[in-house]
């Protein structure tokens, strides 16, 4: 089975973000950045289908150079080879922008199956795995649980809302939007991260692919959320906050 | 733009998903807002009785969808069906509540008309007659304006919370009945029943106290410094959902949109930081009660009070005062 994961780097989940100068999005100077997490169930869970089934695990990622070497970690892991379109103004792009490279670069590959993560840490749309099921032509499953393989078709775990869930089958090639927590995630081995270093990563520009469509849907602005509520922030050591708070919790609260 | 604002709302098996009351106040608000007009409409099989009671809501028309092969729900049909209504009322906003089933099917339908759905949309404002979205970034950390271009029809789906049912105006409305042109044979997602996956165990919507745990507990072994607090305070103890993934607690445990929806007296979340898949579980909470190291967490949006600290020093702090103050 030929399986496609594409997954995306976001900034480090803890990192301390500042809205840039224009105001339209962050700055990434100063940032770390990894592999988005949803995205890295989705990797791992095509890792553990290659291993049952046998086939081929493509890692495909659109992002600006730096995104390189989240591409070489999934290829540590244990990803067979990479495509990479390179676009460093990714933000000048929307969903349907991504999502129309990502299928024109897919175009050649055939997969029998393409996962990814159910949504990203950064934008959150949560919807490129859906979009480029439709770009393809192709069925398509959100949230998923758990992915069995059958002959010529799948049976997923789809999850809903307020615990519970739903099996559903669909033929393949099918694209599956993967929910974090799926299964565990593996560590790149040593062996894993020398061997990455021989591995393909071809890389495609959006030039290559015919070029990006201008975006329908654009930030305009970036800032920190209004607070709703007017939070008493108990200041101190710990044990003098700790303090105050049983204090609210005894005579404000009256749940002591 | 004037125009026409469709609302889509959302039932499963007869039964409305609520946030679709959410939603149609929203779509009266923006439609207000743009000197619209409001549409609202149920798909599915045999839903009259809930098209006559979106008709008694200040809308100008109610579609009934209706199809044998909607009576379950899959991307496939529902897309197609509604894509359909789309040509035949030619809104300029189509609006969602934004539920699983809509992240399911709504990016798929708002590619058929060359769109970007707008997902998980908190506000609005109107600028040129047009509508300027507000939604979150960074699991809520930012927040952005987005803003619309080309033709339309526009899409967007609205967060749970983020408009009040209660603001709905009331009116009254014709019920047109749609039956939009299905294939059996175009539907390649094939639903089982839904389930859910034991009886639970833990009921924490009757606790009047809980202290729920996120990821700034850093490892499982560090579960009962929180577990203490729990217990001094005679609450139940409840997570975020990486903790439930990661095994630390049973997934029963689980506050948040995939777990158990809460509204106790007292809500204390620690090490957790307010992603929105988070809040919608629990921001019914009468007090809130956040300790957190980020004092830009989310989290601090919804809190009553706040301790910005480590909460390896906080909490046992915490469990000593309580057990003093408990005598």
């Amino acid at each position: 089975m030929k399986i496609v994961v594409a997954i995306k780097q976001v900034p480090v989940r803890d990192s301390q973000l500042r809205v840039d100068a224009g105001g339209r999005w962050i700055q990434e100077a100063d940032l770390s950045f990894e592999i988005n997490e949803p995205d890295a169930y989705a990797l791992e869970e095509a890792l553990q289908l290659k291993e049952k089934h046998g086939g081929e695990v493509v890692a495909i990622c659109a992002g600006p150079a730096r995104a390189s070497q989240t591409i070489r970690e999934a290829l540590a892991k244990g990803a067979d080879r990479a495509l990479h379109v390179e676009e460093e103004n990714l933000s000048a792009l929307d969903t349907l922008g991504i999502a129309k490279l990502l299928a024109k670069a897919l175009e050649s590959e055939k997969p029998d199956l393409i996962l990814t993560g159910l949504q990203s840490d950064d934008l959150g749309y949560g919807q490129t795995g859906v979009v480029l099921a439709e770009l393809l032509g192709l069925p398509h499953g959100t949230i998923i649980m758990q992915v069995e393989k059958k002959d010529s078709s799948i049976q997923v775990k789809r999850e809903l809302e307020d615990g519970w869930f739903q099996q559903v089958e669909m033929p393949l090639p099918a694209v599956l939007t993967i929910q974090s927590g799926i299964n565990k995630l593996r560590y790149a081995t040593l062996m894993g991260i020398k061997k990455a270093k021989s591995k393909e990563i071809k890389r495609l520009t959006a030039s290559d692919l015919g070029g990006a469509a201008p975006a329908v849907a654009a930030i305009q602005r970036v800032y920190l959320p209004l607070r709703s509520k007017q939070t008493q922030i108990l200041e101190g050591t710990a044990k003098e906050a700790a303090a105050k708070l049983v204090e609210k919790l005894k005579f404000e609260v009256r749940v002591l | 733009m004037s125009g026409l604002v469709l609302v889509v709302t959302e039932q499963r098996g007869g039964a409305w998903n609520r946030m679709s009351w959410e939603t149609l106040a929203a779509g009266q608000q923006i439609a207000a807002a743009l000197g619209a007009t409001v549409q609202a409409a149920v798909a599915g099989q045999g839903t009259g009785a809930l098209a006559s009671e979106l008709a008694q809501q200040n809308v100008t028309k109610v579609w009934n969808v209706t199809h044998d092969l909607l009576q379950t729900y899959t991307a496939d049909g529902l897309t197609a069906a509604v894509e359909q209504l789309i040509r035949t009322a030619n809104p300029t906003l189509v609006l969602f509540p934004h539920t699983y089933q809509v992240r399911d099917f709504a990016p798929k339908l708002a590619t058929r008309f060359g769109q970007v759905l707008v997902s998980d949309v908190t506000g609005f404002r109107a600028e040129d007659n047009t509508p300027v979205f507000i939604r979150q970034l960074f699991q809520g950390k930012l927040n952005a304006d987005v803003q619309l271009s080309g033709p339309g029809p526009y899409f967007a789906s609205i967060q749970a919370g983020a408009f009040r049912a209660d603001s709905l105006q009331q009116g009254s409305a014709a019920v047109e009945n749609f039956s939009p042109e299905l294939n059996a044979s175009a539907i390649r997602q094939t639903p089982h029943e839904p389930f859910r996956e034991s009886a639970r165990a833990v009921d924490l919507t009757a606790a009047d106290i809980i202290v729920s745990v996120g990821r700034g507990i850093r490892e499982k072994e560090n579960i009962p410094i929180v577990e203490e607090l729990a217990k001094a305070l005679g609450g139940e103890l409840a997570a975020s959902r990486p903790i439930c993934d990661s095994g630390w607690l049973p997934m029963e445990r689980q506050v948040g949109s995939s777990g158990q929806t809460v509204s106790p007296k007292v809500y204390l979340a620690i090490g957790i930081s307010g992603a929105i898949q988070h809040l919608v579980g629990m921001k019914g909470a009468k007090t809130i009660i956040a300790i957190n190291k980020d004092a830009n967490a989310p989290i601090f949006e919804v809190a009553d009070y706040g301790i910005v600290g480590d909460l390896f020093e906080v909490v046992p702090a915490l469990v000593e005062e309580v057990k003093k103050a408990r005598g």
